[in-house]
């Protein structure tokens, strides 16, 4: 045992240190030099395959849509009939469905959202945020087919029941904008699928505009304070104008799912290829056309007139997330500028 | 009323406000969590994992369906994982230089919210197309497409907080690049990118959309990943859409099992992260 | 200029690593001006300066760990056994193999104790797991950390204190057994305790490695070191025996930097 206790003194040490540097052979280090490039270049590869996946996905639906494409033409976005028996296909009604929704997300969504965000860092008591933050992200994690069956069997007869009759008795008399009430309560129509599509964005919202919130400096938040201001003008008049390319991100992040998502809406959104100036009609979104009608689709006219859609979808939702991610980006370099 | 008060008053009514907002979060995550398991609750039993989908107006369970789901779902993440994870590797260790990386994040970052039937579609031209029918590994395809970009997000980001300190300490010995990522940084965000991996595995174990074009639907047992397979959003969708009672009571049930499974996978990641990184 | 300030150092002395007209540029802005400086063999070499005065970049060039980051450059030579380390044929593996470092913050790697010490000398030799055990057990003696881990090998290097995470790493560092010991503020996130024990380490490990050190602690450096390097905003002002850097400086600059006047 006493020979492990200090097994290298001086002279045997320093003869052993000159071993070991002959040791590192040279074949050895080539070899690693050559292990490095390997390494490097198999993950270079793998991001290389995520733009070949956009790449791919584009090509795939830009040929599959080629025979629409070539038979409506730019027509296909302004015409509203959509007829399988004539073969006669318009995409006007899906994407005025698609934005109508998402837009109506919106307007319930952001203000909830920012009233969220608020809650969570600025009143909330410090060992509820966890948890209460937690629960608004589980909203997201949700699937959203469960939000299609919900909807469908118990918030579209509440709906119908107690909140659509209030609407038309009370907006719906309502000059200009009454347009938008009218029609039998059904529950179902583009009105329940935006309000569904709001609870869907709330959390995606939230999330960005909490994130956003807690990067603003303490500093910023205390001189104005110190200043004699309320909770809500610290907000209001600091937090939200230093944030505000963040929070429109985040919206914009909210807008792509909104337009994107497919089960909730189709379970809700009634399917009617009709366009009608009421919300409370039903009417149909590009992705839950996609979702009821391509497995049915018989003729290839209809299969790509459906595809063409996709490919409409994915391009505005590409478009919107871009957008989202360049001022997200955009409020990050200034954060990383300032800081 | 003096301005003073004016401005309280504004101050107060906007907090209330406020904390409305919350409890109209909250208020929904509660109404449906509530409805899951007042209507899913009553079809759990053995049978729902013991016996096939029965056709209209018969008695049976989700075997089927389960079996399918976990099948592409256990697909999908082998397959999308490793890209994920080496893509992320790429960002994080050797992003700093090229044009390579800068894109790949922001295309990576449109693709995890990009509409997930959309890669349903590119699946369907792609490969449903090609080979002729429906499968099993379709579905996983589609779904593995869905699960690259969320773990190459979360590797980044992980990779990213592991102090380059860690990095130098490591090369200073003399360790060639590649065993510096693979045996010290990987290593130290190990729970960060465990926790990516369990995130993208409950974001495709609720996916119905990808699924409906790729993997399609099967009344019946099968194990063949070639053939069109049953799955659990697409039963669900397909017998909550029906007029039967029974085919109902069982879509709650599956219902119920997917959340609760997406929500545990979700609650367990989380805690799984902050246990495994406190005492970093 | 640069000849008087070279001059202190006996000439006697093995020169182990010897620093000729550096430069060193982040990206545009000029970090080390013009250094020239050789580094006995064997003995403790001490950087000491106000922050940011090029100390620590210049330790980071005796291994070229600057070579990891785009944008970092360095211009000049470094001699290593007079073999220049600059030379765009210098395997860098090979030479932080013969260079170690241990670095102000401990960075003990998500492995156990043993593991930890294992890494950087399976990197370069196959021992068997006896000798690599004994290699494990000798690298964590000679930085007086045995007594206090030998039970727990099997445990994780993180679940260590700090001073304890500190030794690790310089036994990690000594088990490669390199020739150079460069030690980056290795003391500065410790307690008065810890440092202790790191300084007679230091003192210790003198007879078998030439050890280089940064400090912003002058105390810490007239205690350890042999000779003493003083920078300023990247020039090196003086350089000489450290007694005599410290009694009596030879620059004016040096004498109120060391007196406190500094500023």
């Amino acid at each position: 045992m006493s020979a492990v206790v200090n097994p290298l003194q001086g002279q045997a040490q320093a003869d052993l240190a000159a071993l070991m540097s002959r040791r590192i052979s040279d074949a050895s280090l080539r070899k690693q030099y050559r292990l490095d490039q390997l390494f490097r270049h198999a993950t270079r590869l793998f991001a290389f395959l995520v733009l070949a996946l956009l790449a791919g996905i584009l090509i795939a639906l830009f040929i599959g849509g080629l025979s629409s494409m070539r038979t409506f033409g730019f027509g296909f976005f302004f015409s509203a009939e959509w007829n399988p028996v004539t073969e006669q296909f318009g995409a006007l009604v899906a994407i005025v469905g698609t934005l109508t929704t998402s837009v109506i997300a919106l307007f319930i969504g952001i203000p909830v959202s920012f009233g969220i965000a608020l809650f969570l860092t600025e009143l909330s008591p410090k060992w509820l945020r966890g948890p209460l933050g937690t629960a608004i992200e589980l909203l997201a994690a949700i699937p959203s087919i469960i939000y299609g069956m919900w909807g469908l069997f118990v918030f579209a007869p509440v709906f119908a029941s107690h909140v659509q009759p209030i609407l038309k008795s009370t907006l719906g008399s309502v000059p200009i904008i009454g347009i938008l009430f009218k029609g039998p309560p059904m529950g179902i129509g583009v009105l329940t699928a935006g309000i569904i599509l709001a609870i869907m964005v709330i959390p995606f919202i939230a999330s960005v505009m909490r994130d956003v919130f807690e990067i603003v400096p303490a500093v910023l938040k205390e001189s104005a304070y110190a200043l004699g201001s309320t909770t809500w003008e610290v907000v209001w008049h600091v937090v939200l104008p230093y944030t505000k390319v963040g929070v429109v991100g985040g919206i914009m992040l909210g807008l792509g799912r909104a337009l994107g998502e497919t089960m909730a809406v189709t379970f809700v959104i009634g399917n009617a290829h009709r366009l009608s100036a009421s919300l409370m009609e039903p009417g149909n979104s590009i992705a839950s056309a996609l979702a009821n009608e391509f497995t049915e689709a018989v003729g290839d006219l209809y299969l790509s007139a459906l595809i063409e859609l996709g490919l409409i979808l994915f391009f505005i939702t590409f478009v919107v997330l871009a957008l989202s991610k360049l001022l997200l980006l955009r409020l990050a370099r200034r954060e990383g500028r300032t800081t | 009323m003096d301005l003073y008060t004016r401005r309280l008053l504004i101050n107060r009514f906007n907090l209330v406000v406020s904390l409305f907002t919350m409890l109209f979060g909250l208020f929904w995550l509660g109404w449906i969590l509530f409805t899951l398991f007042k209507a899913g609750l009553g079809g759990f039993s053995a049978k729902l994992f013991l016996e096939m989908t029965p056709p209209p107006g018969s008695d049976g369970g989700l075997l089927n369906a389960i079996m399918g789901s976990l099948s592409m779902g256990a697909a999908g993440t082998l397959l999308g994982t490793p890209v994920g994870i080496m893509a992320g590797i790429y960002l994080a260790e050797f992003g700093s230089r090229g044009w390579l990386a800068p894109v790949t994040r922001f295309i990576s970052d449109i693709l995890l919210s990009a509409p997930s039937i959309v890669v349903g579609l590119f699946i369907y031209e792609a490969y449903v197309v090609w080979v002729g029918h429906f499968s099993g590994w379709a579905g996983a395809f589609a779904l593995a497409l869905i699960v690259v970009p969320v773990v190459i997000r979360t590797t980044e980001n992980m990779l990213r907080l592991v102090p380059d300190s860690l990095r130098e300490a490591a090369a200073a010995l003399g360790a060639p690049q590649w065993k510096v990522i693979v045996l010290v940084t990987v290593r130290a965000a190990k729970a960060g990118i465990i926790t990516g991996i369990l995130l993208a595995i409950a974001r495709i174990s609720g996916e119905t959309a990808p699924l409906l074009f790729t993997a399609l639907n099967n009344q019946f047992w099968t194990s063949n990943m070639n053939a069109p397979m049953a799955n659990l959003p697409m039963v669900i969708f397909q017998f909550a859409m029906s007029p039967y009672e029974e085919w109902h009571k069982l879509a709650w049930a599956g219902a119920l099992l997917i959340t609760l499974s997406v929500l545990a996978l979700n609650v367990f990641a989380r805690v799984f992260f902050r246990n495994r990184t406190a005492t970093y | 200029m640069n000849a008087a300030v070279l001059q202190p150092v006996e000439q006697a002395l093995t020169q182990k690593i010897q620093v000729k007209d550096l430069n060193f540029y982040y990206g545009k802005f000029q970090a080390l001006k013009n250094i020239n400086l050789d580094i006995p063999d064997r003995k403790v070499t001490a950087f000491i300066g106000p922050s940011g005065c090029g100390k620590s970049t210049l330790l980071r060039t005796f291994n070229r760990m600057y070579a990891l980051y785009p944008n970092q450059e360095a211009k000049g030579e470094i001699l290593l056994d007079g073999e220049n380390i600059l030379g765009p044929g210098q395997d860098l593996n090979r030479l932080r193999a013969k260079v170690g470092m241990v670095f102000q913050k401990p960075t003990p790697f998500p492995m156990s104790i043993h593991d930890n010490i294992a890494f950087g000398v399976r990197l370069y030799e196959s021992l068997s797991p006896r000798e690599m055990d004994e290699r494990v057990e000798w690298a964590l003696r000679k930085a007086a950390l045995w007594d206090e881990v030998k039970g727990k090998l099997r445990q994780s290097g993180t679940s260590l204190s700090g001073g304890q995470q500190q030794r690790l790493c310089i036994a990690r560092a000594i088990a490669v057994r390199p020739e150079v010991l460069l030690l980056d503020e290795p003391a500065s996130a410790l307690d008065p305790i810890s440092t202790g024990r790191i300084e007679e380490l230091v003192h210790e490990l003198k007879a078998d490695y030439t050890i280089v050190i940064v400090t912003h602690n002058m105390q810490q450096a007239a205690r350890v070191s042999d000779y003493t390097a003083y920078m300023y905003l990247g020039d090196l002002v003086e350089f000489g025996v450290t007694d005599e850097v410290f009694i009596k400086p030879k620059k004016k600059e040096t004498e109120d930097y060391i007196t406190g006047r500094f500023g």
